[in-house]
């Protein structure tokens, strides 16, 4: 994934697309104000410098499904692993919720669900039939969508052609309307991914520690 | 032999706990029964709506329970590990002081353990551990080493307990049948205790290196992450002494408790208080020194990172109990045990219940802060536990001393038969041993 920062406004409109295509729980206000919202996109504000010198920047952050994730090793029941795709699996399921995984991740991507997910009725509705609801007790992340991965590859099977990139972009990517963010096989030389990674102006969060993430930021003058 | 090993007169006041029990024994029992209570009420609560009810939050994932667990494995390298090291550096102090440490160890390890439960989101998932088992994380490296060391050290009280089980079986009154099981036929042969030394010889040395490796890898689980101020390589050994060093404390405690309560001044001498503190001093100067080494480290190298963390324990939200601990670890028991004078019955116990309660802070300083600073930037939270923690923390502790009550019902707290060996052998034994070290004696 890339997300090229000159353009993002800060709409959160990936957030609220995320929020509602993964089936994410509404935190009321209150609990939010003690650090119990989930997102699973979120758009972090970096401040850079001090009064009056000072810079503001917004950045959207999902999960940076690393090539060594930091949380797939710690987790003792490989409720979270790099599965064949490449990307960081969560399974809510087998997940004991011992949050190891979330206070070992650098980029805290990883939320807990401190209760039973609710959502008010009238949105009961409206849920994601493929994206499973989490129960109380267990970690939750980004998936990249993987459930659309899943989908578009029935799809192309059904109607017996190969995956295109074209078939599978996560809802964030969709719903971006800025068109800031891009979507696709990293390891394609030719695509546009990968094209964006290798820009003069492309950087990925704490590079130093080595998770190698496959998130890649644009901005001029980073 | 046999004979006189049954006389229950000699020792008259080891057997008198288990013979009689006094009114304000039910009454203390009674009052932990009740906070016991609560906690579970607590703790069922938490069960019902989630791990919300506590004051966690993102990103403090980890608090009062998480403490709590490095607190409780930590106390329980009072009993084995001390014990053990006192048997086989053959000090003759030891004889009456062993199996009272030895019962902490085994009792805590189920706090210890405990409190990762009751942390968990999901504790009715937690055999996924077993079935989906995943080596490469250090909690999988603590179920394992801790398994061990529960098991070693249970072992390690239960061998030395079987000579004075049989003593009970043959002598006492109440509950025949229950001794006869567990002294495994006990008649206390030649061949049986050379058996049973073997055994517990095998067993002290064994321990030690299980003992040690529970506490490091505790260590390890924050260690091997990259977070600021746990990614440290001296993690490990900090760990262990810290770990040796609040057992020490919790040791004394007991020993102070059981010698009032039960009237075993002659057992528990002064001389013992007097030994244990001056080992106590050498741990309060070792962790000293393992704190001043890491936070020096810190600062010094002076990463933005890090120092978020540093300056947020020395100045900022978490200075109270920062310094709290320095208090509790330091200023407070390093006078007292300085000085002959004061490293009496008392003086001991002050020190060690100052630096019992500054352990845990020291913990809790060591988990929390971390957390509360990620790399990313974040909304401010602070952690603040609620109720169901410290209802749970008092719980844990009640349970504890309930266990612990019950064992001396039960069990002679002070080892009866290593005590009249000692009477009997060892003034000749220390006598020839002695004799080997000193030049200008023939060696025969």
């Amino acid at each position: 994934m890339v997300i090229d920062l000159d353009k993002c406004s800060g709409c959160e409109a990936c957030v609220v697309a995320c929020q509602a295509e993964n089936n994410v729980p509404i935190i009321g206000p209150e609990e939010s104000a003690k650090g119990r919202t989930i997102h699973w996109i979120e758009l972090i504000p970096y401040i850079e410098g001090e009064y009056p010198h000072i810079k503001a920047r917004l950045l959207p952050r999902p999960c940076m499904h690393c090539d060594h994730p930091p949380c797939a090793k710690v987790c003792p029941v490989y409720a979270t692993y790099i599965n064949e795709e490449g990307l960081v699996a969560q399974i809510n399921h087998r997940c004991i919720g011992c949050r190891y995984c979330t206070t070992a991740c650098p980029y805290t991507v990883k939320y807990f669900n401190w209760y039973a997910p609710e959502w008010p009725k009238e949105m009961k509705g409206s849920l994601n039939r493929d994206v499973s609801i989490r129960t109380k007790g267990v970690v939750e992340k980004c998936t990249f969508c993987h459930h659309r991965l899943l989908r578009a590859r029935e799809k192309a099977r059904a109607e017996g052609r190969n995956l295109l990139p074209e078939d599978y972009i996560p809802a964030c990517v969709q719903a971006c309307p800025s068109g800031a963010m891009y979507f696709g096989d990293l390891n394609d030389p030719f695509s546009t991914v990968s094209i964006l990674s290798r820009e003069r102006r492309a950087f990925r969060l704490m590079e130093e520690l080595g998770t190698e993430p496959k998130v890649y930021y644009l901005s001029e003058g980073m | 032999m046999d004979e006189k090993h049954l006389n229950l007169e000699e020792d008259a006041a080891l057997f008198e706990p288990i013979r009689r029990t006094e009114k304000y024994f039910y009454l203390v029992l009674s009052l932990l029964v009740a906070v016991i209570l609560w906690a579970t009420f607590a703790y069922l609560y938490q069960y019902r709506h989630g791990l919300g009810v506590t004051g966690l939050a993102r990103p403090v994932f980890w608090g009062v329970y998480i403490t709590n667990f490095v607190f409780f494995i930590g106390i329980s390298h009072a009993g084995t590990l001390i014990s053990a090291i006192l048997r086989l550096a053959k000090a003759e102090w030891r004889r009456s002081i062993t199996r009272s440490a030895e019962v902490i160890t085994v009792l805590v390890l189920f706090f210890g353990v405990g409190n990762i439960l009751m942390d968990l989101g999901r504790p009715d998932r937690m055999l996924n551990i077993i079935q989906y088992s995943q080596f490469q994380s250090p909690l999988l490296w603590d179920v394992l080493s801790i398994t061990i060391y529960l098991t070693a050290s249970s072992i390690y009280l239960y061998l030395p307990l079987i000579p004075d089980i049989a003593l009970l079986r043959d002598g006492g009154e109440k509950w025949k049948w229950f001794y006869r099981i567990l002294a495994l036929g006990w008649k206390g042969t030649e061949k049986q205790h050379h058996l049973l030394e073997k055994g517990i010889a095998f067993m002290a040395i064994l321990v030690i290196p299980v003992a040690v490796s529970v506490h490091t890898v505790v260590s390890f689980v924050f260690a091997m992450t990259i977070q600021p101020m746990w990614h440290s390589a001296i993690f490990g050994p900090y760990f262990v002494a810290g770990a040796i060093f609040s057992g020490i404390a919790a040791l004394i405690v007991a020993m102070n408790v059981i010698r009032k309560v039960y009237h075993l001044e002659d057992y528990l001498r002064p001389v013992h208080f007097n030994n244990l503190g001056i080992l106590l001093l050498v741990m309060t100067l070792l962790w000293f020194y393992f704190t001043f080494t890491e936070y020096l480290t810190t600062y010094y190298g002076g990463e933005p990172i890090h120092m978020t963390i540093f300056w947020s324990k020395f100045t900022g939200g978490f200075a109270l109990p920062f310094w709290g601990m320095f208090l509790f670890c330091f200023v407070i028991p390093l006078p007292i045990l300085s000085f002959k004078r004061t490293r009496t019955p008392l003086g001991t116990l002050i020190a060690s219940v100052s630096i019992v309660i500054g352990m845990w802070l020291e913990r809790f300083v060591i988990v929390v802060p971390t957390l509360t600073n990620p790399r990313l930037p974040n909304e401010l939270v602070t952690y603040s536990p609620t109720w169901v923690e410290w209802s749970i923390l008092a719980g844990c502790l009640s349970f504890f001393i309930l266990l612990y009550m019950i064992f001396t019902k039960v069990f002679p707290i002070v080892s009866i038969w290593e005590v009249r060996e000692g009477r009997e052998k060892s003034m000749a034994e220390v006598q020839e041993r002695i004799k080997t070290y000193l030049p200008g004696i023939g060696i025969e």
